[in-house]
């Protein structure tokens, strides 16, 4: 699981492209609330979840489309 | 500085780095082995102290209810950020909406999505409200509800279109619940003082563990967070979908006003 939480990170890293940084980012954030379930914090993988996986990518999504719009 | 230098600069930098990591996560102590003495007394008196089967919430709502009260406040201080940069700036036109003009292309929503982000959108809100009304006993609580919540809002954007969504939440009604979330859990608080005790101090009857109404003013501060919490977010994704969707900046129009008045 740590092994996972860790390559789920490089790749954030990796990813060149913003809108695909953003998908990976989404996916690290759900990765990391199963890390924190596993080591029995539920309230804080909930949080993690919701959070890392839902809202963050979308707060990007929506700059992103903001920014691409105006380069148009 | 030439690139062998920054090199060089750098293997330093990570080499010292990466020693440093490697001494501290050496003197950790093991995984499970607690020593401090909080965690181990509120593990112990929470439950007859506070009828409440989560601790975190417990510490989170009440015992340290004043820290939360903080959280609380950053939340509101991002949402008021978000509110005041992406305001409409001079030079920018703000489009109708609805605004079906030339050269607009909106990709169709497909069925697929369409149908399964409706049916999606009643279970989501009934999750986000379950995990709201059980703080007190399950893990979660006004904060995960209530971003669970916001997220139902979105999907009805993303299975129906903006207009629906601007009709389900009125920017009045989600500042209102901004605000009064984020009042109420404070008044929450000063209820403790006019009761003649702390800040924040459960002055509420305890009830029996486990039940739904039980835990004092816990579960009210839950559905404080999580109202304050919810509208925080929607205004926040309505903000930014305000700004891309209808906000358009007027870069011709503009020079060319400049030239006739000079």
């Amino acid at each position: 699981m740590l092994l996972l939480v860790a390559v789920c990170a490089t790749s954030v890293v990796l990813a060149r492209d913003p809108l695909r940084q953003a998908m990976v980012a989404s996916i690290y954030g759900l990765v990391l609330g199963i890390l924190f379930f596993v080591f029995q914090a539920p309230d804080v993988a909930l949080s993690q979840t919701v959070v890392g996986a839902v809202a963050l990518p979308m707060m990007i999504l929506l700059a992103l489309a903001k920014v691409r719009g105006g380069e148009r | 500085m030439s690139e062998r230098v920054r090199l060089r600069v750098f293997a330093v930098a990570i080499a010292g780095l990466l020693g440093l990591m490697l001494w501290g996560f050496a003197g950790l102590p093991d995984f499970g082995d607690y020593r401090g003495p909080y965690g181990d007394i509120l593990n112990r008196v929470a439950v007859p102290e506070r009828s409440t089967t989560d601790v975190v919430t417990a510490v989170n709502f009440d015992y340290r209810g004043f820290d939360t009260l903080g959280e609380e406040f950053i939340l509101f201080a991002a949402v008021i950020g978000v509110a005041s940069i992406l305001r409409a700036l001079l030079g920018e036109r703000t489009r109708r909406p609805d605004d079906d003009a030339a050269g607009r292309h909106v990709p169709e929503t497909s069925l697929t999505i369409r149908v399964t982000g409706l049916g999606l959108v009643a279970p989501t809100i009934l999750v986000g409200l379950y995990i709201v009304a059980h703080g007190h006993q399950t893990p979660g609580g006004g904060f995960q509800g209530g971003v669970i919540l916001a997220t139902a809002l979105l999907l009805t954007y993303l299975s129906a279109d903006y207009m629906t969504l601007r009709a389900v939440g009125p920017t009045w009604l989600i500042e209102l619940a901004e605000g009064m979330g984020a009042a109420g859990f404070a008044l929450i608080g000063f209820a403790g003082l006019i009761a003649g005790g702390a800040f924040f101090e459960n002055v509420l009857g305890k009830g029996t563990p486990g039940e739904l109404l039980s835990a004092g003013t816990i579960p009210l501060n839950n559905w404080a967070v999580g109202l304050a919490v919810t509208g925080g977010f929607v205004f926040m994704l309505s903000e930014f979908l305000k700004q891309t969707l209808t906000r358009r900046r007027v870069r011709h129009r503009r020079r060319h006003g400049e030239r006739t008045q000079a």
